[in-house]
């Protein structure tokens, strides 16, 4: 399969800081925040009319689900767009909180991990073939996924022992498990969470919820590019080396935290490679791979450039050769920077802040941003692509026919309700439609349901 | 929710960033990393601890 689903959810972070002395609980914030939303919607759960999803989810996190995309750099835009709803909506929840005396600032971290060391994730969605047999799949992935911190952890401090430390991952230290269908509980690195939302004979999905969130969309673009090219691999039924590891979670904890990327992995099979050797063996896999089947989109060569350029930074320790594109060593730069500048400890609270900071994504505010205003952070699309994103669907999946849907029936003041596959119009019976295939960009019977609503009175 | 729900406020700072932006941009060589770091300083709340402190939620997913 040539063209593949793709979507991305992201749940953010939220906090008050109140100019007035008065607190709010995060789950006053949120609710707040979702005032508009309540409004349009009459829920705090909604599909919208870029035919992405926004709810409030487990512990008040807010949440965004792009639409279904089939193309990195429409994902991006999609996940981008994300923000630009969150910000709207912290924009109205500060104005109200001001009409009814709160005077005070919302904050909004695209992150994983608050101070008290509660995390929340980033969960990427992969459609697969219902026909790959799932342990060879996950035995495959799970080596890659628990080294791919190197290529896409967004960078972190913690403390042990009273020693603070940068590592790469956030989300590493709160993964306990290799795979399974808990998600709060008990992390596990792939959720077997199967709801393809498409026809579950031909397809399923692939639930991968131990990535960090990234700023930066090269980082986003090489987690999800490689990432795909792994799956390719792992597809087209080609035996590669047997990376199965003894214990997955013991490696993912002690790869993040040894920053050098020299950890020794221990395999099954009784090798002891370095998470980098590790990542050299997949990169060389793949770029084969590519060269034996050919490019299949015109992103490939790009995320292979950043691949083996970011294994390079941490091979020779040389991070300039990728301070711009991956989230772990922009941080460490701006961190370590400011550290010297101002003669600070790494467990300094100030530098926390700069980690916080890093991840907030205010504009003005957010420190990744800053940094690209001043060309230190590269992007992958532009303002224009993702206004474009905030204001229709991918034009070239499933969603352009929710978008449309719902468009019509708001534009005709029906009452309707939508999900992933289902597109229903309410006001009259048997006005349900099942769109299966989410590859699909028309639905005739959609289009009937359209007519039906613009015809009656 | 569509472009129509953006509320005003961000569309005048866009704006006002935007001017910004071009004023960094012209001075951003010459000025460097000091220029950054002070930069930082400006845009970060003043009491680091409480900020940092603050920030708790309920674990999500």
């Amino acid at each position: 399969m040539d063209r593949r689903i793709f979507g991305l959810e992201t749940e953010f972070g939220l906090t008050y800081v109140p100019s007035d002395g008065r607190r709010l609980t995060p789950e006053d914030a949120a609710r707040h925040l979702f005032k508009p939303v309540v409004n349009w919607g009459r829920s705090s759960n909604v599909f919208l009319e870029n035919g992405s999803r926004l709810y409030l989810d487990v512990g008040s996190h807010p949440e965004y689900a792009t639409a279904e995309c089939d193309q990195l750099s429409q994902l991006i835009a999609h996940d981008r767009a994300g923000e630009a709803f969150m910000l709207d909506l912290v924009d109205q929840a500060e104005d109200q909180l001001l009409d009814e005396g709160h005077e005070g600032r919302i904050y909004m971290f695209k992150n994983n991990v608050d101070s008290a060391g509660n995390s929340y994730g980033c969960h990427e969605n992969y459609l697969i073939p219902r026909k790959i047999e799932f342990k060879r799949l996950a035995d495959m992935l799970i080596p890659f996924l628990v080294t791919r911190q190197l290529l896409c952890g967004a960078g972190h401090l913690i403390t042990e022992d009273e020693q603070t430390n940068f590592v790469f991952s956030q989300r590493a230290d709160h993964m306990w498990e290799g795979v399974s269908s808990a998600t709060t509980r008990s992390r596990p690195i792939i959720n077997t969470r199967d709801e393809p939302h498409a026809d579950a004979e031909y397809h399923r999905r692939l639930h991968v919820i131990v990535g960090d969130s990234s700023m930066s969309e090269t980082t986003q673009l090489l987690k999800i590019g490689a990432t795909d090219l792994v799956l390719r691999l792992i597809e087209s039924g080609e035996i590669y080396h047997d990376l199965r590891l003894e214990n997955p979670i013991r490696s993912i904890r002690q790869i993040s935290h040894d920053f050098d990327g020299q950890t020794v992995v221990r395999l099954m099979g009784g090798d002891e490679p370095t998470a980098l050797q590790i990542q050299w063996i997949l990169f060389e896999s793949v770029k084969e791979f590519v060269a034996r089947h050919g490019a299949h989109h015109d992103q490939v060569d790009t995320v292979l450039e950043l691949w083996e350029r970011t294994l390079r930074a941490i091979e020779t320790q040389d991070y300039s050769l990728i301070d711009k594109d991956i989230d772990w060593a922009i941080k460490h730069k701006l961190l370590m920077g400011y550290a010297q500048k101002n003669s600070l400890e790494l467990s300094s609270p100030r530098l926390a802040q700069l980690n916080l900071t890093y991840h907030d994504i205010d504009p003005a505010r957010g420190l990744f941003h800053l940094l690209k205003r001043r060309g230190l952070a590269s992007s992958v699309v532009s303002d224009i692509e993702i206004r474009d994103a905030v204001n229709n669907p991918p034009a070239t999946t499933r969603a352009a026919i929710r978008s449309k849907f719902i468009r019509a029936a708001r534009a005709n003041g029906r009452r309707y309700s939508a999900d992933w596959v289902h597109m229903k119009y309410e006001d009259e019976p048997g006005g349900i439609v099942l769109c299966k295939d989410p590859f699909a960009i028309n639905d005739p019977e959609v289009d009937k349901l359209i007519e039906m609503m613009s015809q009656r009175a | 929710m569509t472009q129509e729900s953006f509320s005003a406020r961000r569309a005048s700072q866009n704006q006002s960033q935007e001017a910004e932006e071009i004023q960094v941009n012209t001075n951003a060589q010459s000025a460097g990393v000091d220029d950054l770091l002070d930069e930082i300083d400006s845009v970060l709340e003043s009491n680091a601890e409480e900020f940092v402190r603050g920030f708790v939620q309920k674990g999500g997913q």
